[in-house]
């Protein structure tokens, strides 16, 4: 057993205060804290507080519009995930979801493919993916009156095909109305990016593979996938997230119905809030979304950090 | 360190500095709004939210609040003018904080809610003091006995019918019965073209057409959804009222795209001569012949039952004014509130917005000078105006909810009759 013994400050350093080394890191440590400062405060009042507030809100009863708020615990997660109408949802947005990302990733990439063919000039090249961009371009309530019009029992898509269809009145046909709208939005943003990934592509590798005997589309799936694999699965991930979270397309077309048929956690969450007046179950659901889109989220952020 | 090296780190450090001071000023500037009334030397400013001033001829509004504060010197009103969706979350967030303005600019829909939580005031003892007589008042709404809103004015929904498609289906006046209305609907149905015989809105984004167009019907025939201030879904009125829009469905005389459809878009299919009757707001007319000066259309009662003989009850939307219970002026906001309900500027309001006055003795210029318009008042005195979704709890979220079961059973999956019940059990919780 040994004793510990104090050592007795300096009297030098006491004099003169910490040595210059350590005062300039403290200089800099706070030079760097001073520069991050806004973000971070910024961060915290946008981003932490809010999300802190709905979790609380998320396990009390009659919040926001009454003083009288009391913990009600798990309640309104029970009575969220019991609500068939969630699940629905959950459902809805699943289908929409998944099924737009994938249109968009095959779209995208055709399009892509196609601007970046040698067959195209420069000139047509830049007219066609002004052209293809254009959806990519609008507002959802753009987007969303458009389509109203177009595809209004009166409309031109009717007239054209000759039929009287109500694309989005026709609880069979709502969903997938929807989901195609909203692929004919969102399927730019993957053109665009794939473009500039297939334009990366270094022409050995083609080259290389062609002098091996690779056919076009073994070079397809040996090359440009390959190639692309980052931005693809980035994409993806960030495409789900954006499409999971679609409310205004959905709400100035439909509102959820007909019915429940076009019913999105988003639009659910809405309801639950600004109709019910129900603070309480929106925020719930609110969680619940963050906790779905959480998953992607961390999926994203490990691909990036991997690809780092 | 050198001296240069030293004063760039300065300069660097003041620079972090000032950007951390700058953005917490930003924040800060941002979390304090300025809110409610204030006062000043004796005078007073209050603040009045309302979406009414940019529905209105510019600067119409302004001058009549102008007039108010010429003739209450010491009194400031403070307009606050935004569209409906936002007056109506402004109120809502400003309930939730405390700090609503002190006049309220509200929707029959929102008057529970409000009165619920306590923020908007009983308006009999304020007016009583400001010395108005409140029998001039076409109707009050009321929450437990207390009057929470008043209607200034009233846009009523009569039927609108084409002129033209009537008279090329053989019929030669518009329909007064739900039979003749339905042998109407069939008539202009089966002329050759596209035009449908009604038009129903069946939007759950803007779910009104249940209040507009389904309970427009059993109110008509003096018929009512509630029973002692409480849901009664499956009443006779409403059975048969149902039962007689899904008679038409079946027939197929209603105009094709009900579930996703709002307002906006049933006025469009009749403008354009797609649709021989609606059941509409007043408010529409003018847009209407803007929009299409050639179309021929009348203005009549909306159809009762077969057998009915008693006075109708015509729908209506308001805009109604209230009081915060916040208010640190209710003085002179309830005089605002006088002001604005006394017959001369009642009738000058109600002018404005081509609209009926809150005020018994208040007549709008435009039912002297416009026949349609006369009309249609003539049809407001006859009946009674007839809203019983104004002042329920979540109004809006009732009709959608219906509007939900009600799309439901039409598109074959349920019966009317199980539609009403499911309704009558989601009524029950929200009240």
């Amino acid at each position: 057993m040994s004793l510990r013994t104090v050592t007795p400050p300096d009297p030098q350093t006491l004099l003169q205060g910490a040595p210059p080394r350590k005062r300039r890191q403290l200089r800099r440590a706070g030079e760097s804290y001073g520069f991050l400062a806004p973000t971070l405060i910024l961060l915290f009042v946008l981003m932490i507080v809010p999300i802190v507030m709905v979790i609380g809100y998320s396990f009390q009863d009659n919040v926001i519009l009454k003083s009288s708020s009391e913990f009600a615990g798990a309640d309104n997660y029970v009575t969220v995930l019991t609500d068939p109408a969630f699940w629905k949802a959950t459902g809805n947005t699943v289908f929409f979801s998944t099924v737009s990302v994938a249109v968009h990733l095959v779209l995208g990439l055709t399009f892509a493919m196609l601007l970046n063919s040698p067959l195209i000039s420069v000139t047509s090249r830049a007219i066609f993916r002004a052209l293809y961009v254009l959806p990519w371009l609008f507002t959802a309530a753009v987007i969303a009156v458009l389509w109203r019009m177009l595809l209004s029992p009166n409309g031109i898509v009717n007239f054209l095909l000759n039929t009287d269809v109500e694309w989005l009145a026709d609880p069979q046909l709502a969903l997938g109305t929807v989901t195609f709208i909203n692929i004919w939005a969102g399927y730019p943003f993957f053109m665009v990016s794939l473009l500039a990934g297939l334009q990366g592509i270094p022409q050995d590798l083609h080259e290389a593979a062609s002098i091996d005997g690779a056919s076009q589309v073994q070079r397809f799936w040996n090359v440009t996938i390959p190639q692309l694999r980052p931005i693809i699965i980035s994409l993806l991930l960030l495409d789900l997230i954006w499409t999971s979270q679609q409310f205004a397309l959905i709400w100035l077309t439909t509102g959820g119905g007909p019915i429940d048929v076009t019913e999105m956690l988003s639009t659910y969450t809405y309801k639950l809030a600004f109709a019910n007046y129900d603070f309480s179950l929106a925020a719930t659901a609110a969680v619940l979304i963050l906790l779905m889109s959480l998953v992607l989220a961390v999926l994203y952020v490990r691909h990036q950090k991997a690809r780092d | 360190m050198s001296t240069h090296r030293r004063t760039r780190s300065r300069a660097t450090l003041l620079t972090g500095i000032a950007t951390t001071a700058a953005s917490i000023i930003a924040l800060t500037a941002c979390g304090s709004g300025g809110s409610g009334s204030e006062e000043a030397g004796g005078d007073v400013t209050i603040e009045f939210a309302q979406w009414w001033e940019p529905e209105l001829p510019d600067g119409e509004f302004r001058s009549l609040i102008d007039t108010f504060e010429e003739e209450n010197p010491g009194i400031t009103v403070d307009l606050v003018s935004g569209p409906y969706a936002s007056t109506k979350e402004q109120l809502f967030a400003g309930a939730a904080s405390g700090t609503m303005p002190d006049v309220v600019g509200l929707d029959g829909a929102w008057v529970s809610d409000f009165a619920e939580q306590g923020v908007i005031a009983d308006l009999t003892p304020l007016l009583e003091d400001a010395g108005f007589d409140d029998s001039q008042l076409v109707s009050q709404v009321k929450v437990d006995d207390s009057t929470y809103m008043v209607p200034v004015v009233n846009f009523v929904y009569p039927m609108f019918t084409n002129d033209d498609l009537l008279s090329q289906a053989g019929v030669s006046a518009p329909p007064e019965t739900r039979t003749e209305f339905s042998d109407a609907a069939k008539s202009i149905s089966d002329l050759d073209g596209d035009a449908s015989g009604w038009v129903l809105p069946l939007s759950l984004e803007a779910p009104n057409g249940v209040q507009n167009d389904v309970m427009s019907w059993a109110w008509a025939s003096g018929g009512t959804m509630l029973k002692d201030g409480q849901p009664d879904l499956t009443n006779d009125d409403v059975t048969s009222a149902v039962d007689f829009i899904g008679g038409m469905w079946d027939d197929g005389v209603i105009a094709p795209g009900s579930f996703t459809m709002k307002e906006q878009d049933k006025v469009e299919e009749f403008t354009n001569g797609r649709v021989g009757m609606m059941i509409d707001s007043l408010a529409h007319i003018n847009l209407i012949r803007e929009t299409n000066p050639d179309l021929k259309f009348s203005i009549s009662a909306v159809p009762a039952a077969d057998d009915y003989t008693g006075e109708r009850g015509i729908p209506y939307a308001s805009w109604g004014i209230g009081v915060a219970e916040n208010s640190e002026n209710k003085d002179a906001a309830a005089k605002l509130v006088s002001f604005l309900m006394s017959e001369d500027t009642n009738s000058e309001l109600s002018t404005m917005a081509n609209a009926f006055p809150g005020n018994t003795g208040s007549v709008p210029e435009f039912v002297e000078d416009d026949q349609l318009f006369k009309t249609a008042f003539d049809i407001y005195q006859a009946g009674y105006p007839a809203n019983e979704f104004v002042g329920l709890p979540v109004a809006e979220e009732l009709m959608r909810q219906l509007g939900a079961q009600l799309q439901s059973a039409f598109d074959g999956q349920q019966s009317l009759s199980e539609a009403l019940e499911k309704a009558q059990t989601e009524w029950e919780g929200e009240f």
